[in-house]
């Protein structure tokens, strides 16, 4: 007896079949297959606007097979906004770096989420500023070396790393904040849920939808893939600790 | 017989707007162009549309980036310190060639300055105030009846060349109250559809992408060519300026906006003391009228430009004037006392008209 081939694993429809620019070890194109995977899931990449912001992430035209507009460096949540006023029966997405939204775009990501715009936001939080060559984020850790914290980040002069799902968690217009990694198998799946809850949320029109991705640099931290993806275990985990701070449908 | 309405000028660019379509209004509060958002916040909800009150101007404008690029006619409005703020968004917009409608009720400056009228911020108007090299289409209204016929004209320019356009004003003609005839709006026939808008794929297979960033080799270079010929095409289609008793002028006087109102009442006073002046308006601050300058200032043996700053329009009037016409310059930075009065431009008409 024989038993025909069956295909088990795919690339997602919203993912466009091409190679990523990305580095060797980075976890954009892990995060990227993620969010792919929700859009596949509640079948809505039909009716996605993606909102790619400044950074490694902003070719998201490149690899994601929806309508997608190209914000200034921060603003995602704010050209979010105005997309969504207009389509408001339409999936919105903002894909931001650390340095896009916890440091010159905290204020419109502040407000998006306070006034509860009907969006999930994808927060990917690496410690650094990818695109510019490593320089130090606000969400760097303490003692961490970069190109502009060459002797470590004091916090005594350079201030302490931003919790940002905590801090969005805080407001009222918030209704759902997460973080979560994607250094390990069992922390994928986990991320692959909390990203798909977000799109649930604005599925199914109840709000505001927030997720902290623990993502790995390994060009700019100076490491290997696995010993970059052991520092997301190790170190970021330790401050940024993983979990969900406000889930208001649960 | 015609409806005429007695309002001021901030309230007849948001009638102008809604009578255009406009649905979706961004602002941040700031003097004195503040009744334009109060009556978007009052009648917009009323149609059906969005009213924003944004945390800065930032988002403001990049919130109207984001309804532009969903295709909606949109707009924001500001003043001075606020269309400052602002310059990053309208830079993206141009790149991006999303059309939408910024409106500056300018004020006096530099810094906080003052709220009086000023008009110094031609410069930052008209010659791409943000950062990369672009035009603005840039209307000038000298009435409140042009507030509401040029907001109206705004939404069209800029829809049809993909071009952010701004209205600009200052606080005299914002805050004065005039006759207004609230002219129902028709869109013109030959108006283009948004095939590039962002609306979700919805079957189609082409993906709809509005972006600025240009990184292939040549690309950015071929970009910026097509924007310039859009430029090109704005200053061969759709020039506008006002002529008054220009045939036998000896001296011609420019000014635009409130500064072109108060000479107005100046040349009439010359004109009533023999003295043969005329007045040459530009509308669209750009497009220049260069053409038509260069054409009425020939065998004219003076131009006098009149602007309420300490000369901005003059350097493109002296680049636009037959080449024997000599320019000389009025005006006084803005600030509390500083706008002339029709008197004393006509002093200055007569002295340099003499001298």
């Amino acid at each position: 007896m024989t038993t025909a081939l069956q295909k088990v694993f795919d690339r997602p429809v919203s993912l466009k079949d091409v190679q990523t620019h990305f580095c060797p070890g980075c976890h954009h194109g892990t995060i990227h297959r993620l969010v792919a995977e929700a859009l596949d899931h509640f079948a809505v990449q039909e009716r996605t606007i993606g909102v790619a912001s400044v950074g490694c992430s902003v070719f998201l035209y490149s690899y994601f097979d929806v309508d997608v507009v190209e914000a200034p460096h921060g603003r995602a949540p704010a050209v979010a906004t105005g997309v969504k006023r207009v389509h408001p029966d339409k999936i919105i997405f903002t894909y931001q770096g650390d340095g896009d939204l916890a440091a010159i775009g905290t204020s419109e990501i502040i407000h998006a989420a306070n006034r509860g715009e009907g969006m999930t936001v994808i927060f990917v939080n690496n410690t650094t500023y990818g695109m510019t060559g490593g320089q130090m984020a606000p969400t760097t850790l303490p003692q961490q070396k970069t190109s502009t914290s060459p002797y470590g980040r004091n916090v005594q002069s350079d201030g302490y790393p931003i919790r940002m799902a905590e801090l969005l968690a805080a407001l009222d217009g918030t209704a759902y904040s997460t973080r979560v990694a994607v250094n390990s198998p069992k922390n994928v799946l986990q991320a692959g849920k909390a990203i798909r809850r977000a799109f649930q949320y604005q599925v199914e029109s109840q709000g505001f939808a927030f997720v902290e991705v623990l993502s790995a640099c390994p060009t700019n931290w100076g490491m290997d893939p696995l010993k970059a993806n052991e520092r997301v275990g190790d170190e970021m985990i330790a401050y940024f600790q993983l979990g969900t701070f406000k889930d208001v449908a649960k | 017989m015609q409806k005429r309405l007695f309002v001021k000028g901030n309230e007849a660019v948001a009638m102008g707007a809604v009578e255009a379509g406009c649905r979706y209004y961004f602002g941040y509060p700031i003097t004195p162009q503040s009744d334009i958002p109060e009556y978007m916040s009052r009648e917009l909800p009323k149609l059906g549309g969005t009213f924003i009150q944004a945390e800065s101007e930032t988002a403001s404008i990049n919130m109207l980036l984001g309804a532009s690029a969903s295709g909606a006619r949109a707009m924001t409005s500001s003043s001075s310190p606020g269309i400052s703020l602002k310059q990053e968004g309208i830079s993206y917009m141009a790149g991006s060639e999303l059309p939408g409608l910024i409106v500056n009720i300018s004020r006096s400056g530099p810094g906080l300055g003052g709220i009086d009228a000023s008009q110094a911020d031609y410069f930052q108007a008209v010659k791409g105030g943000g950062h990369g090299g672009y035009r603005l289409i840039v209307l000038a209204p000298n009435s409140v009846q042009e507030m509401y016929d040029l907001t109206v004209l705004a939404f069209d320019l800029s829809d049809r060349y993909r071009i952010p356009a701004m209205l600009l004003g200052d606080s005299v003609i914002g805050q004065m109250k005039e006759a207004l005839v609230p002219h129902p709006y028709h869109p013109p026939a030959d108006l283009p559809a948004k095939p590039w808008a962002v609306a979700g794929k919805l079957g189609r297979s082409d993906q709809r992408i509005v972006k600025s960033l240009y990184l292939g080799d040549g690309e950015l270079e071929a970009h910026n060519w097509r924007l310039h010929e859009k430029y090109r095409q704005l200053r061969e289609r759709e020039v506008r300026f006002e002529a008054i008793v220009l045939e036998d002028a000896d001296m011609i006087v420019t000014a635009f906006g409130s500064a072109a109102r108060i000479a107005k009442t100046a040349v009439r006073m010359a004109r009533e003391s023999g003295l043969r002046v005329g007045l040459f308006r530009p509308i669209t601050l750009f497009p220049f009228p260069e053409a038509a300058l260069r054409q009425v200032t020939e065998g004219c043996k003076k131009v006098l430009c009149v602007e309420l700053n300490a000369g901005q329009m003059v350097e493109d009037v002296r680049l636009s004037v037959d080449r024997d016409a000599e320019v000389r310059f009025y005006g006084r930075p803005p600030g509390a006392g500083s706008l002339p009065t029709p008197e004393e431009l006509y002093a200055q008409i007569r002295k340099h008209y003499e001298a």
